[in-house]
């Protein structure tokens, strides 16, 4: 793996025109890694008959709300996480 | 659901039953070609059913009443909740890893899937309506706190609200705070006070009302 | 970046949740027990019926109920894989 728990990553901006599990508004917001889960085959390939393989490591990454919503009206502490597959995280220092 | 024989040769309407969609006799259309051309089989089907009609939250809240009696049970619920109600001798479902979180006086849990609908229904059961609404899809992430006002939960001062997306397939259960009076209470008893409801994160379990 | 129909986390909305539930009918049954049997025959898998859900037109998509998707799913990934011949669905329904 190549994220570990606590390490701030970023969530790429990218467009993908097909299938894929990454919400739109956590695009290009950056977070910390809170879980490394276990190693999932890709969805991307899987939903067009391909086999998902090789695997790749899934990570829950958590979010400031406040700075994914722009006026968020909830608490400071709030936290927002979703499950994000490796190649859509970039390392952050 | 009959089978009919084909022999006589006139054509049908589709049959449906007042009140159903259109998708209904497409559903059962669909069903009939499948078995027909042998991609599946009836008996497939009946246990397909069957499972998912014997899906409740009387599970989770085994987990959950459980964790609440036996802090060595919570750990391991915790750090594998998968591996956790095997031990129970309950169906985590199939996806290969289940994660409960846990309330607490400081945080707070909500669960949704925006994407879909992506749900730990091996252990609560199919969810609800408004679980799979476009509305909760939506405003569960951005607006949670004007979701659980909906639901009716007002969450104390500084309690920090963590809403979990499950966005691929880890699924996610919320064990709720055990409320205060339930001192007295055996494990089973317990468990009848947690709701489908408080394992997704709308709502928080009450303690029996005292006679 | 552009949303597709089915990414709705903030999706701009002012809607209240409806709260009322419905016991699944026997076709949701159904068609829940379909799909699942087509997974573990290796016919359709997870990531095909997410994806033939998101392939439904927008309008279609957000007027469907849950296993109204499903359907249209099932049914869209089984023509494409040649399980199905086009129109056939149509055809067996009209009897």
């Amino acid at each position: 793996m190549t994220f570990r728990v606590g390490q701030r990553v970023r969530i790429a901006a990218r467009e993908h025109a097909g299938h894929h599990r990454t919400p739109g508004y956590l695009k290009g917001k950056s977070g910390t890694v809170e879980r490394v889960h276990a190693e999932f085959a890709n969805p991307e390939t899987r939903a067009y008959g391909g086999d998902g393989l090789p695997r790749e490591r899934l990570y829950l990454v958590g979010f400031d709300q406040r700075e994914v919503w722009p006026g968020y009206g909830g608490r400071a502490a709030d936290r927002i996480y979703a499950d994000v597959f490796e190649h859509w995280l970039e390392g952050q220092a | 659901m009959s089978d009919h024989d084909h022999e006589h040769d006139h054509p049908h309407e589709p049959i449906t039953t007042a009140g159903e969609p259109p998708a209904a006799a497409r559903a059962r259309a669909l069903d009939a070609l499948l078995v027909e051309k042998g991609v599946i089989s009836r008996e497939d089907v009946r246990q397909g059913v069957d499972w998912l009609v014997s899906r409740s939250p009387a599970d989770g809240a085994r987990l959950v009443a459980r964790a609440w009696v036996d802090p060595e049970f919570k750990d391991r619920l915790l750090e594998d909740a998968r591996s956790a109600a095997l031990e129970l001798g309950l169906d985590p479902g199939p996806s290969p890893v289940v994660v409960a979180v846990e309330n607490t006086g400081d945080v707070h849990h909500l669960v949704v899937c925006t994407l879909c609908s992506c749900y730990p229904r091996a252990l609560l059961g199919p969810p609800p309506d408004w679980y799979k609404s476009l509305p909760y899809r939506s405003r569960a992430v951005s607006d949670p706190r004007g979701v659980l006002e909906e639901f009716g939960v007002e969450l104390d001062g500084d309690v920090e609200l963590r809403v979990l997306d499950s966005t691929a397939d880890v699924r996610y259960l919320v064990i709720p705070c055990r409320p205060l009076g339930t001192e007295a209470l055996a494990e089973d008893e317990l468990a009848a006070l947690v709701t489908r409801d408080s394992m997704i994160g709308v709502a928080v379990p009450a303690a029996p009302a005292l006679a | 970046m552009e949303r597709a129909v089915h990414d709705r986390g903030g999706w701009p909305t002012d809607a209240r949740i409806d709260r009322a539930e419905h016991e699944l009918a026997d076709w949701e049954l159904l068609v829940d027990a379909l799909v699942g049997a087509l997974g573990r025959h290796g016919v359709m898998n997870v990531d095909e019926l997410r994806r033939g859900i998101e392939s439904m037109p927008p309008d279609e998509y957000e007027r469907a109920s849950y296993y109204e998707r499903w359907l249209f799913s099932a049914e869209t990934i089984l023509v494409e894989k040649g399980v199905l011949a086009p129109g056939e669905l149509d055809a067996r329904v009209r009897g």
